[in-house]
């Protein structure tokens, strides 16, 4: 009997707890330690069900149905309470003025036809827009068309509602009650003065803040200390490459390269001719070679059109390089014709 | 300028509305999930918590290396899954060389994490090894009795919050009327040692006895382990406070000055204040149409004239 009064027992839970239960000695092995804990488990679901089959218990067709108190132990939740929703712009003046909210039918008798029709929605009583004949009053100005004056005010009354519609939800929203299923999105952009949007960043830009703010450190964010998670600065802009101080001369004499071709680049631009000479030489030995082929006894050998004499002034002092074979070239074409000849 | 966006399908709407926060809370949902690196152990104890709360449980299997939920920065990604799936409480599993064989079970309030115990499985028997004959296993979301024996639990801290969040993650549904016939499982929670707790599933056989109540007896059928308590962070207090809150519109107002039998009918006492009628103020009325001021004026105009004709005929 006092055992039983030691045992908390939660019934909305189907909860027991015996705060006085120890083994009176350690279990010497794991089946001993099982069959203790699984009697002791027995003794606890027993006080539960004791208390569980001395409800008053309703019958239901599978057996006997208990309503379960609540239970005693206090468990957090899970969500927060649900905020009440702040009353609405209409529900502030209805209170103010003591109007009452009066009951509505769904359908209403409608004597042009005769019929049940609904109160609202499609097909129904006393639609303004379905007046076959407006009639005239006095203060209407001729010209104007009753039935789209009728539809315009209806259009603002529209755009009224709906806006009001929107300023109750703004205002739950503020407070945190905005009704589950609705989500207010902003369309457009605001006008300056008022309060912004928030912009939507995108996930590659928040990962590049970091990158962004780890320029203002001296070490360029080298070593700054990154949070779980965070991603390495992305190497943003040009990154200089610079050639070894001692190399040797030679072939791949990069840094020889290098001063050759800005050399060149800055002869091309400040150059006046168009012609490309060492080209202009090529295509010419190529030429004369393939006529040489081709026509063994005819001359072609008309190269002036073409070939212009240019000196370089600036490579040393070497005549151009088209003078040399030009000279040698006809002697040497000559002589090789000759030579073929025979 | 802003604009309102309902749902166009009911079906989504039934799913806002499943997932809006409520009055009375009808049980949580259960996310179990993974880390870098799991050991067989724990991978048959995740999935056999999983099917003991089949309904109410979502299991993901993927590597998750972002999730350290002892840490400040590792707790985005849980409260992302919780958002997700709806769930407020998660059962982490994770395996490394310091902590072998590792559970994080965590609650969240409003899908920010709210508390966190850590617990290490030792000697898990899964539901497999235990023989038992078939007709006795419990069926699958049926309500649990919940027991826990040992003064570890009164006594010791972490014990203590272990108690409360495996009440929690072992509950059910929280329902209103229960069947009786349909009580058939337990877990058994001792506290062997002051951070070493054994769990147990247990099924329910009611036996006929001499009264209304049933004996009791439990056969072993479900996963058992060792549970040994490591770390755990309690919820700050302000949480705990906003968590526990308990509305008051749903208790049911003591009515008073109403007495009642069924012979005479109910019966109510009225108490009136005191009506100061001298000290009412008038209720609008023009100021013509007053009844002294148009007995005044009536005299005023008889007296007017009277004073004409004596002029008139001075």
């Amino acid at each position: 009997m006092e055992a039983e009064n030691q045992i908390q027992v939660d019934l909305g839970h189907l909860l027991a707890f015996d705060p006085y239960h120890h083994f009176a000695s350690p279990p010497k092995s794991r089946e001993e330690l099982v069959t203790e804990c699984l009697r002791a488990g027995t003794k606890l679901v027993q006080a539960i069900t004791d208390g569980l089959f001395n409800l008053s218990a309703t019958e239901a067709i599978e057996g006997p149905l208990v309503k379960l108190p609540k239970p005693t132990t206090r468990l957090p939740r899970e969500k927060h309470l649900p905020r009440p929703k702040p009353p609405t712009k209409w529900e502030m003046f209805a209170k103010s003025k003591g109007i009452q909210k009066r009951k509505k039918n769904k359908v209403l008798w409608d004597e042009q036809t005769d019929s049940w029709k609904r109160s609202y929605g499609y097909d129904r009583v006393n639609d303004d827009a379905d007046v076959p004949i407006i009639e005239a009053k006095m203060t209407d100005e001729p010209g104007s068309d009753p039935f789209a004056k009728r539809k315009e005010e209806k259009k603002k009354r529209v755009e009224k509602t709906e806006k009001n519609r929107l300023q109750n939800l703004k205002q739950a929203a503020k407070v945190g009650a905005l009704p589950s299923h609705v989500q207010l999105a902003a369309t457009a952009l605001p006008i300056t003065g008022t309060q912004a949007a928030p912009k939507k960043i995108t996930k590659d830009e928040l990962g590049n803040v970091a990158g962004l703010a780890a320029t203002a450190t001296a070490s360029g964010g080298k070593f700054d200390k990154k949070v779980a998670g965070e991603k390495a600065v992305k190497h943003q802009g040009k990154h200089r490459k610079f050639l070894p101080a001692a190399e040797g001369s030679g072939m791949g004499n990069r840094e020889k390269e290098q001063t050759d071709k800005v050399l060149s680049k800055l002869m091309a631009r400040n150059s006046h001719e168009i012609l490309n000479v060492g080209k202009a030489v090529s295509m010419y030995n190529v030429k004369k070679q393939r006529d040489g082929r081709n026509q063994k006894g005819r001359s072609s050998f008309d190269s002036s059109s073409k070939l212009k004499p240019n000196g370089k002034p600036m490579k040393g002092d070497k005549k151009s390089p088209y003078q040399k074979s030009r000279k040698g070239g006809s002697h040497g074409g000559g002589a090789s014709r000759k030579g073929k000849a025979d | 300028m802003m604009k309102i966006n309902t749902p166009k399908k009911k079906r989504v709407l039934r799913e806002l509305e499943k997932r809006a926060p409520k009055l009375v809370e009808t049980g949580k949902k259960t996310l179990i999930l993974q880390g870098l690196k799991t050991s067989n152990v724990l991978n048959s104890v995740l999935k056999e918590i999983y099917h003991l709360k089949r309904d109410s449980s979502v299991r993901y299997t993927r590597k998750n290396d972002n999730i350290r939920p002892f840490e400040s920065g590792g707790e985005t990604s849980l409260e992302f899954f919780s958002q997700k799936t709806d769930c407020s409480i998660f059962v982490y599993g994770n395996t490394s060389k310091k902590r072998p064989d590792n559970i994080v079970i965590g609650r969240t309030y409003d899908h920010q994490i709210y508390d966190l115990v850590e617990v290490g499985v030792e000697n898990f028997k899964p539901m497999e090894s235990f023989k038992y004959d078939k007709k006795l296993a419990p069926m699958v979301g049926s309500k649990p009795f919940i027991t826990f024996a040992g003064e570890g639990f009164e006594s010791i801290d972490e014990l203590k919050h272990l108690k409360e969040v495996l009440l929690d993650l072992f509950r059910g549904e929280v329902v209103e009327s229960l069947s009786l016939v349909g009580l058939d499982r337990v877990y058994v929670v001792t506290a062997v040692s002051s951070d070493r707790v054994f769990l147990t599933h247990c099924a329910v056989r009611l036996k006929k006895s001499g009264s209304v109540v049933p004996r009791i007896e439990l056969v072993e059928v479900g996963p058992s382990m060792d549970l040994v308590v490591r770390r755990h962070r309690l919820p700050n207090e302000s949480l705990r406070k906003e968590a526990m809150r308990i509305s008051t519109d749903g208790l049911k107002k003591k009515i008073k000055n109403v007495v009642g039998d069924s012979i005479q009918g109910k019966i109510g006492k009225i108490y009136m204040p005191d009506q100061k009628i001298g000290e009412m103020a008038l209720p609008n009325k023009a100021k013509g149409v007053k009844r002294e001021r148009r007995e005044a004026k009536l005299k005023h105009s008889e007296h007017a004239a009277k004073k004409r004709k004596e002029d008139a005929a001075d």
